[in-house]
């Protein structure tokens, strides 16, 4: 061999070096690829990108196998004439006849009924071109997987503190002397999270984890605390408990920047009971909270406008105003809340015990108010004051879809946005940080269509397909009160379902409920698979046929890049690209990856051309577009406006001279403005030389106390990120809520729910958090399903996008369930043996592994690493599908028929989030005659027309020669 | 004399993969390449890794750890692996310690793996050659790339920066302070193989509470009444 020393990569082949945006998890890090004779060599992190500072993940150095894959899929697709659906019994046809095919059915329906197509996209960082697509088409039925991922976080924390975990915000490791991580969150920012805990525990901060399971990131946790499932909300509330009997909150944070001090309207027999209450004034409209509030102050004893100068408000008493009014202050109501959620009470139900809970709410509270930070930095806030410094009261807290994937889980998250108030850490340093665009107005202004009068033929939608409801005249109900979506987002049942609810999209067009569709597309989404819940009989739905012998879903459209378990179900296959052939954008209109330091967005350019006949998603959507005539993409004379993706992205602007486009670096037609500006022709020019990312560094005195900081505000409105520079005040106390509670209750003129859904609102609407136990339980015997099931994230296979990859299938070919060696003593059997799984709803057999690792009335597996036999790729004997299990199978999409509806999705009633943590399990061990193979099986999906051949035994992948063997 | 190697940081590895797969995707277009798989898209794939992360619980519910354990090659100073090749592939580098396999001398036979007491190296079975960790050495010595860049791929990738990488017989150098200052340890010492990557241990913060801390004169509830008189009768009513 030749010396090494001697040896440099660099001079093997051609070689190019090429920056792009990663796009193995829905992170987006910046990354180098590396090429060799036109072969990717080597994908790693790009030092100068602001979000992943040069380092990369596991799934990130993975990306040449997901490029070289023979999953993929390459031509597009239609289901043979007579063969049976779900069969993959295809015959490739030509773009053309793609187009030409979906153009005159998708024109037909939008002549007579636009809500007879349905676009569903597993992903939500494209949502501003596939929400615009819906809305030009004129559609309601729109969404993204957010229903079934994380909604409740979203929609928890904005309607709580005008931002939330996710994008669009998250815990301050720098500044943080106490990070507090709740329930499995490992999967959103998470190189930069990976970066940021380590350097937290490196400078001596203390990191507890609360999650049923000590994996991930709890591994390296300080503290582990074990916490039972979906009772997450149980101990939040004690903590909230015992720190107001404490005094351990922020007075002064709270009566400035909350409504704690502002006065309640308290008379139960009033109909304005439960509202704030208004001084009259001259209110301009607009989607702010209008400062006509009133606090009681101390000196005077009596009411005062609230943020008057001097006044010092009361946070606690019971007061009667001038006209006889009696009033209470919100942070009294919230006191009289947890008076009964003593850390005692909260102790069986979340298995912690009381002497935890309170030590953790002390170590919550004392680290806030004693180590305290100071930033030397002048600010003016709402109300003129000027200050000389930024406070910081250094606890982070982290959570994601282990607190939101439950049916309490808005009500939980509301709590947890109250506590992160009270210790007064919300846009502070070291406690949660906003990024932009948030924080926007509690709720965000837009808004979904009020009526189905909002669909017409030939006409684009009057509304955005998903929008902020703020009261019950926002709400998308016909006449009767019920829903016009297909999927019943924005309807009495989840009233606040701020991303839908795609996972009741196939049950209900199957059931025709409330109404059939002829055409579902489904844009990199599982859902015959991991995406949907009650797995085997979605599949059955797919291929369900009315008596007439037509398909209950009449056609089915699925664009994937890879050959997933769905694209079996598909009428017609669409190859989309992998994230290195591709043009694309992370947008300031969507979910962008902006940093606390101010907004960043971000895009891919193409490293590789397409793989056979690919074509990226986002150019179908645009030929579309453009042959259907939507009017965003034609011009006024019915020509094409747009010649392809990358020539809409620099040249569409949200209206003509609005400024505001998909893309806001070097906007302005010579480059020099950011945020808005007119297009620039050499946009993606701009963002080529700059690594793909653009990055706006605000200054520092407006890096905090965004809600209220008035330099900051102005200079969002300024540049377009918000319609008002009004201060966001925390909803404490949510009147939001109050409203659709007091319609319930008959209390309010206007839109009053479905008279089998008022009880349901009426409890659910509670203006302040409580806790109860998740709705499955409710309905279950857990006696006889005595455990908890959930899911964990691997961090080689988030997402789990991955198993049609060679190097990250060899980390998990196969899951286990995890659980007490407890639990194997009770059921006679032994770790590594096969059990069955089983919910009220199914079971499933698997293997079992013993753990000391995990709350001994939980059970756990990875997500998703079970696969259907033949798909992805995969030999039909694949790990994937005869020993990895899919836990979906035991999870109902719907609750059990109920006084409140019989078809209710299996979901948090507030917001529609899919309540995939709920589901309650017995485990026992398969008897030894049975196959040691996972169940269900299913019929081997077979290769599709133009996808690879089996490989063999062996690969050695080589970049420069692996292509030419 | 320069010994190379990698100091790796339990305290923050969160076992996340990374530095197994840019070792892999680094290496098998590499020197040392390829890292071949076998049954890529089949039943129990398996390939060749120069770095593994093993997960391992210690302790009972709920004191219970979980710890992330990354493992490759730790180039040992006195590497058993060496003396006991038969063909002299196996070597150790004088110039910065790092210990190699030469393909074209090696016959497979399995001598060396079976003296590595860590089970570092692994054989490529369709090549039929030992083949195990190089520390990059096709990189931290390609004087083509930025000095930032000469690292392995592994220390370059690791999101946590759990994996320190040096000279540790500088003892200035970044890897012999982080052993001296935290406890840095070697695996299996007894072996006598004295290994040259060393692993920093856990280190547990805690936070003391006084109890003064609870009862301060600061309390925000002293500026609420505790109660509020609203009429009703009392003793200044009635006593007198």
């Amino acid at each position: 061999m030749q010396d090494p020393t001697t040896y440099s990569d660099g001079l093997i082949g051609q070689v190019e070096v090429k920056e792009t945006t990663c796009y193995m998890c829905a992170c987006r890090c910046g990354i180098r690829v590396h090429l060799r004779d036109g072969e990717v060599r080597y994908i790693d992190g790009n030092p100068n990108h602001p979000l992943n500072k040069g380092v990369i993940c596991a799934k990130g150095s993975s990306g040449i196998m997901k490029q070289y894959s023979p999953g993929r899929i390459t031509r597009p697709l239609r289901r043979k004439a007579g063969a049976e659906r779900g069969a993959s019994e295809f015959e490739v046809i030509s773009w053309e006849e793609a187009f030409s095919l979906l153009t005159e059915r998708l024109a037909r329906l939008r002549a007579e009924d636009p809500k007879q197509f349905a676009l569903f996209t597993g992903r939500d960082q494209m949502q501003a071109l596939t929400g615009m697509f819906a809305k030009q088409f004129g559609t309601p039925n729109y969404a993204a997987h957010g229903g079934f991922c994380s909604v409740n976080m979203a929609a928890g924390l904005i309607y709580t503190i005008g931002g939330s975990f996710w994008e669009f915000g998250g815990p301050d490791l720098e500044h943080a002397r106490l990070f507090v991580m709740i329930g499995t969150a490992e999967d959103h920012h998470s190189n930069p999270l990976k970066m940021a805990i380590s350097e937290f525990k490196r400078r001596g901060g203390r990191f507890i984890s609360i999650n049923p399971i000590r994996t991930g990131y709890s591994a390296i946790a300080d503290e582990w605390v074990p916490i039972k499932p979906g009772s997450d909300g149980a101990l939040i509330l004690a903590i909230t408990h015992e720190l107001i009997h404490t005094g351990l909150f922020d007075r002064d944070f709270l009566i400035q920047y909350s409504n704690a001090a502002e006065l309640v309207i308290n008379d139960p027999a009033r109909d304005d009971h439960g509202l704030l209450y208004r001084a009259e004034m001259h209110v301009e409209e607009g989607c702010f909270d209008p400062d006509n509030r009133l606090w009681w102050d101390r000196e005077i004893n009596g009411p005062i406008s609230t943020h008057t100068p001097g006044a010092e408000p009361r946070l606690l008493g019971s007061y009667v105003l001038p006209d006889g009014t009696p009033v209470k202050p919100s942070f009294q109501l919230l006191k009289e809340r947890v008076e009964s959620y003593t850390p005692e009470w909260a102790e069986p139900i979340t298995g912690i015990p009381a002497a935890t809970i309170r030590r953790l709410a002390h170590e919550m509270g004392v680290t806030a108010r004693d180590q305290k930070i100071e930033l030397p930095l002048k600010w003016t806030d709402c109300w003129d004051d000027e200050h000389d410094s930024i406070t910081g009261n250094p606890v982070a807290f982290h959570a994601m879809r282990g607190l939101a994937a439950h049916s309490n889980g808005f009500q939980t998250i509301r709590a947890l946005g109250i506590l992160m108030s009270l210790l007064g850490t919300i846009d502070r340093p070291g406690g949660f940080r906003h990024r932009a665009p948030y924080p926007r107005p509690i709720p965000p202004c837009p808004k979904p269509p009020t009526g189905p009068e909002a669909v017409q033929p030939n006409t684009p939608l009057d509304g955005l397909p998903l929008g902020w409801p703020a009261k019950p005249e926002d709400l998308f109900v016909d006449a009767a009160g019920e829903a016009v979506r297909l999927d019943k987002a924005f309807s009495w049942e989840y009233p606040l379902s701020v991303h839908g609810l795609m996972h009741n999209v196939i049950t209900n067009a199957w059931r025709g409920d409330p109404y059939p569709i002829d055409t579902l597309f489904l844009f990199m989404a599982n859902m015959a698979w991991n995406s949907t819940m009650n797995t085997g009989e979605v599949r059955r739905m797919l291929v369900d046929k009315q008596p007439n012998g037509e398909y209950k879903i009449p056609f089915l459209v699925v664009c994937d890049t890879f050959a997933s378990e769905t694209v079996a179900f598909a009428d017609l296959v669409l190859p989309d690209t992998t994230y290195l052939e591709r043009h694309d954008v992370l947008s300031m209109l969507d979910r962008p990856i902006s940093e606390f330091e101010g907004p960043v967005d971000a895009v891919r350019i193409p490293i590789l051309p397409p793989k056979g006949d690919c074509k990226p998603f986002q150019e179908m959507l645009i030929e579309l577009g453009s042959r259907l005539k939507l009017p965003a993409f034609v011009n006024a004379d019915g020509s094409r406006k747009y010649r392809d993706y990358p020539d809409f992205i620099v040249n569409y602007e949200t209206s003509p001279g609005s400024g505001i486009g998909f893309l806001a670096g070097w906007r302005g037609e010579d480059g020099d403005k950011s945020l808005k500006g007119e297009p620039n022709p050499n946009q993606w020019e701009r963002y080529a030389e700059h690594g793909c990312v653009f990055q706006h560094e605000l200054p520092h005195n407006y890096q905090y106390m965004r809600n209220w900081n008035k330099g900051y505000l102005h200079w969002a409105r300024a540049h377009g990120l918000i319609r008002y520079a009004e201060p966001i005040i925390l909803h404490l106390y949510s009147e939001v809520l109050q409203k659709f509670r007091l319609a319930a209750q008959g209390k309010r003129p206007g839109r009053q729910p479905p008279e089998r859904l008022r009880e349901r609102v009426e409890t659910f609407f509670d203006p302040l958090p409580f806790y109860y136990e998740p709705l499955e339980s409710q309905l279950t015997d857990t006696a006889r399903y005595p455990l908890n099931a959930l899911t964990q994230r691997p961090m080689a296979m988030y997402h789990s996008w991955d198993s049609q990859n060679a190097w990250l299938r060899q980390i998990h070919s196969h899951n286990y369930l995890y659980l007490s060696p407890r639990v194997g003593a009770e059921q006679g059997f032994g770790d590594g043996d096969w059990v069955w799984v089983e919910s009220v709803h199914g079971r499933v057999r698997c293997m079992c592994r013993f753990s000391e690792a995990v709350e001994p009335g939980t059970v756990w597996t990875w997500n998703a690493i079970g696969k259907a036999a033949g798909a992805w790729g995969l030999s039909a004997d694949a790990d994937e599908s005869r020993k990895g299990f899919l836990l979906n199978h035991l999870i109902h999409e719907e609750l059990p028929a109920h006084a409140a509806g019989e078809h209710l999705s299996n979901s948090d009633p507030v917001t529609g989030q899919a309540a995939w943590f709920d589901v309650r399990v017995r485990v026992y061990k398969a008897d030894p005659h049975e196959p040691a193979m996972t169940s269900p099986q299913f019929t081997p999906m077979p290769r599709l027309p133009g996808q690879e051949k089996q490989r063999g035994k062996w690969q050695a992948y080589v970049a420069g020669i692996f292509g030419k063997k | 004399m320069t010994q190379l190697a990698l100091v790796i940081d339990l305290n923050v590895c969160v076992g996340c993969h990374a530095c197994v797969t840019s070792c892999k995707e680094w290496n098998t277009s590499g020197w040392a390449g390829p890292l071949v798989d076998r049954n890529p898209y089949g039943a129990a794939p398996t390939g060749t890794f120069f770095n593994r992360v093993q997960t391992f619980e210690v302790g009972t519910f709920p004191n219970t750890e979980t710890v992330h354990f990354p493992k490759s090659c730790l180039h040992c100073e006195d590497p058993p692996c060496v003396p006991v090749c038969p063909t002299g592939a196996s070597y150790k580098r004088p110039d910065n310690g790092v210990v190699l396999v030469d393909y074209d001398r090696c016959i497979g036979c399995k001598y060396c793996s079976w003296a590595c007491p860590y089970g570092a190296r692994e054989l490529d079975e369709q090549q039929r050659v030992m083949k195990k960790c190089t520390l990059c050495i096709d990189r931290i010595t390609d004087l083509n790339l930025s000095e930032r860049d000469r690292k392995p791929a592994c220390v370059l990738a690791c999101p946590a920066s759990a994996r320190l990488f040096g000279d540790v017989h500088d003892p200035d150098s970044e890897v012999s302070v982080a052993i001296r200052e935290r406890g840095g340890y070697q695996l299996m010492p007894e072996c006598g193989t004295r290994p040259s990557n060393h692993y920093l241990p856990r280190h547990r913060t805690v936070m003391h509470i006084d109890p003064e801390a609870l009862t301060r004169v600061d309390n925000p509830l002293r500026k609420e009444d505790l109660t509020a008189y609203t009429g009703e009768e009392t003793l200044d009513d009635v006593a007198w």
